[in-house]
């Protein structure tokens, strides 16, 4: 195949090594893996065909794991052990998940992040999605037969910091390298959009099975801009079988008493509400350990038993708009994504609230995954003569507590990313060298209304009168929406130490336990899957070097670029070395020989967009 | 040009109040599609970092830029004329009498055409005091005129953020 393959040359860094990189739709109730293949976005299938991945795991009283559709069938059978909806206790605690009482699940409360008491102790929701993306990952790797160079792996727009945390953890605890997480709805706009290659405002309404999203996207000469984003990370197709549960449940009186109980409601729910979207009436039926329910069910009845909740996704939309600062009548096009959008009632609430007829030409399981692998192709440098550019927005303001436990909020959401925001502090008490800083997130005023994300406590402040010292804190919000802080203070250019506490997610040390724990790396030998990781590092950093010396070469004075070549010819031989920590110094050495040389070349490119470009200037 | 450009030499534009709002969006993208991390992906932390760096000093200059009132106080600043609008608070009387009989408007209102009604009226204040910077700023120059005006638009700013939550009530 690579024989006839012909590149123009500076087309792919190297033609002969194409770069395998997915996109991963990570969903509450299924997760997909989609590739780019010959130019064409596709999902890739099992073994047996199917491409939906059931987000499913079952973990076994023998050791061992189930994952996917195996695992849904023990959903009633073995309810305790077999984890749905992972997705939803992502970076959340106890007192964050609404609807405990309907699940199964024996849950360990910490401060940061929920675990799961399963027949082979505590699972944290982290180690379940690490499952399911490394079955994911494992699929893609039998379907090329090659490494995965990375992947883009999709989130919901409303994730917040936590969230996006812990999503980022399970990929690394799956192995995966991350080319970018980005938002549900921007990755079913990249979808459409090429295909379609339409231009102008749409709304992208993403129901699944745990989460609803709402956002507003602008979409101009290939650039996709998130003008606003809403929804509720907490209301989804799984709310449907649950209110469909609860109206069953009031209509006929059984007695729920078992887990086992709750899950077999659950199952015959979703079945019914998935026969329902293409017939007017169907038998809820379900085996009880007490009872047998058997009752027929209307379309209209269960439109009527869920209208609460299709209304609270139009209440989102109509707020999405309002923050975009259009009407409806802007509005060009809608977009549906998730299954849940199959629902027949939810068509029409969408059609009736926008007042056209949703766009739903492509599956709405794959389109997320589909967008995914275009942005992932994109990134991994397969295609070099593309231009698409994903501006992306944070979805959530991140604030700090102020006095009487109110909010200050620092960066406001909808902000394009990434983005840095300083504020400036001071103290309050004479000699006072140290300074406690609580950051949140959300948009109400009172902190306990919000997400704590850290506490931070600023040290080594010099000794000075109250209010004199001026320490500067910056937030910096990455391009995946992920938070960083740094502070220092400003009269005496003291880099302040931080000490940074996180609420929420893991530590570095739980995800190297994790790791060594984890099927995905049990199964290898550590070190040498450490090495194989090193070269391809050190491979990916000296192709990366020797094109932008192609390209930018003439930048550099002589005695820098002899120091870069020295470098580089280092690595080189480094590469066939068995040392993974030798190669990765090798690796820094070269970075940090490019670090002026990378600023050179962005002055370049910006000064390149800007000349001849300054209208005013006339 | 350099990360410490002012944010005007940043977008090559004119120092100047009056703006053509196209043009700087697609100025903005085309900065960003030379600078945006995502475009070095693939190329090692160094050229990350950079990439990081000038793309989030873009995104700045364009907060700041493409919204009249950040702009007009960003000139101010520039002329050194700066707004202090955290520590300098003191505002005319006529004024402040004006942003209590609208709060009292907007707690009395009952449904969304009165706050319509209130929002007309804002509006019209809010383009009057536009235009009285645009004249400060870009006819006489007169950047400590112009703070008077800005400070009063950051008032009626944070008013109006107040109103679009009392038209959720209604929702």
């Amino acid at each position: 195949m690579a024989l006839l393959q012909i590149s123009e040359p500076g087309q792919t860094p190297n033609p002969h090594e194409r770069r395998i990189a997915v996109g991963i739709d990570l969903g509450t109730t299924h997760s997909l893996v989609a590739s780019v293949r010959n130019g064409v976005a596709e999902c890739l299938p099992d073994a047996q065909g199917r491409v939906i991945l059931p987000s499913v795991v079952r973990y076994l009283a023998g050791g061992g794991r189930e994952i996917g559709y195996p695992a849904q069938l023990a959903l009633a059978s073995d309810p305790e052990n077999t984890i749905a909806s992972a997705k939803r206790f992502m970076g959340r605690s106890l007192a964050d998940v609404q609807g405990m009482d309907k699940l199964p699940y024996r849950f360990a409360d910490h401060a940061g992040m929920l675990g799961i008491q399963t027949v082979q102790g505590e699972k944290s929701p982290v180690e379940v999605s690490a499952d399911i993306l490394a079955t994911l990952r494992y699929r893609a790797e039998d379907t090329f037969n090659a490494d995965l160079y990375g992947a883009v792996i999709t989130v919901p727009a409303y994730f917040d910091d936590a969230q996006r945390q812990a999503t980022k953890d399970a990929a690394k605890l799956a192995g995966l390298n991350v080319l970018r997480l980005i938002n549900e709805p921007t990755a079913a706009a990249i979808a459409y959009g090429l295909d379609n290659a339409s231009e102008g405002v749409y709304a992208i309404y993403d129901l699944g099975g745990g989460t609803f999203d709402i956002s507003i996207l602008r979409l101009t000469q290939g650039v996709f801009e998130v003008v606003a984003t809403g929804g509720d990370s907490a209301l989804g197709g799984d709310d449907y079988d649950h209110a469909l549960v609860d109206w069953v449940v009031a209509q006929t009186g059984v007695q729920v008493s078992h887990a086992s109980d709750k899950a077999a409601l659950k199952v015959a729910a979703r079945a019914c509400k998935e026969a329902l979207s293409a017939t007017n009436t169907i038998a809820f039926h379900a085996d009880l350990t007490g009872a047998t329910v058997h009752f027929d069910v209307e379309c209209a009845q269960f439109e009527a038993a869920t209208a609460h909740l299709t209304a609270r996704t139009i209440t989102a939309a109509r707020r999405a708009l309002r923050d975009a600062r259009l009407s409806v009548q802007d509005v060009q096009g809608v977009v549906m994504v998730g299954g849940s959008t199959r629902m027949p009632q939810v068509q029409a609430a969408v059609a009736a609230f926008f007042g056209q007829a949703p766009l739903n030409n492509l599956n709405p399981d794959e389109v997320v995954a589909l967008g995914a692998s275009i942005q992932a192709n994109q990134l991994s440098g397969n295609n070099v003569a593309g231009d698409l550019l994903l501006l992306d927005v944070i979805p959530l303001s991140l604030g700090v507590e102020t006095m009487g436990g109110l909010v200050e909020r620092i960066v406001p959401r909808n902000q394009t990313i990434p983005t840095a925001m300083a504020q400036d502090f001071t103290t309050y008490k004479d000699g006072q060298t140290a300074l406690a800083l609580h950051v949140v997130q959300g948009e109400r005023d009172l902190v306990a209304d919000c997400r704590s994300l850290a506490r931070f406590e600023l040290r080594g402040i010099p000794p000075m009168v109250a209010g004199a010292a001026r320490i500067r804190v910056t937030f910096t919000v990455d391009a995946d929406g992920l938070l960083n802080v740094s502070a220092h203070e400003q009269v005496s250019g003291v880099q302040t130490q931080i000490n940074v506490k996180p609420s929420y997610g893991l530590g570095d040390d739980q995800i190297a336990q994790m790791l060594k724990d984890s099927f995905s790396t049990a199964e290898q030998d550590m070190r040498a899957r450490a090495l194989v990781e090193a070269r391809v590092d050190a491979d990916r950093l000296l192709l990366a070097t020797q094109s932008a010396l192609n390209a930018d070469g003439d930048l550099l004075q002589a005695s820098e670029r002899a120091e870069i070549d020295a470098a580089m010819a280092v690595l080189k031989v480094a590469i066939s070395s068995d040392d993974a920590a030798y190669l990765d110094a090798q690796c820094k050495v070269l970075a940090n020989a490019t670090e002026a040389f990378a600023a050179q070349r962005m002055n370049r490119g910006i000064a390149t967009a800007l000349s001849g470009k300054n209208i005013n200037a006339i | 040009m350099n990360l410490q450009s002012n944010d005007f030499e940043l977008f090559g534009l004119t120092k100047q109040f009056a703006q053509d709002r196209a043009a700087l969006d697609a100025r903005w993208k085309d900065l960003q599609r030379e600078a945006h991390p995502d475009k070095f992906a693939a190329q090692g932390a160094a050229a990350q970092r950079v990439a990081m760096q000038w793309s989030v000093r873009i995104n700045e200059a364009y907060q700041r830029l493409k919204d009249p009132l950040k702009r007009a106080a960003y000139l101010c600043e520039l002329g050194g004329a700066p707004i202090n609008a955290h520590s300098n608070t003191a505002m005319p009387p006529a004024f402040l009498m004006q942003q209590m009989e609208w709060r009292e408007s907007v707690e009395d209102a009952h449904g969304v055409h009165a706050l319509e009604q209130l929002r007309k009226q804002v509006d019209a204040v809010q383009t009057d005091l536009m235009q009285q910077c645009a004249a400060l700023l870009d006819g006489a120059h007169d950047y400590s005129g112009a703070v008077h005006p800005v400070r009063a638009l950051l008032f009626i700013e944070k008013f109006t953020l107040d109103l679009d939550h009392a038209f959720e009530k209604f929702d």
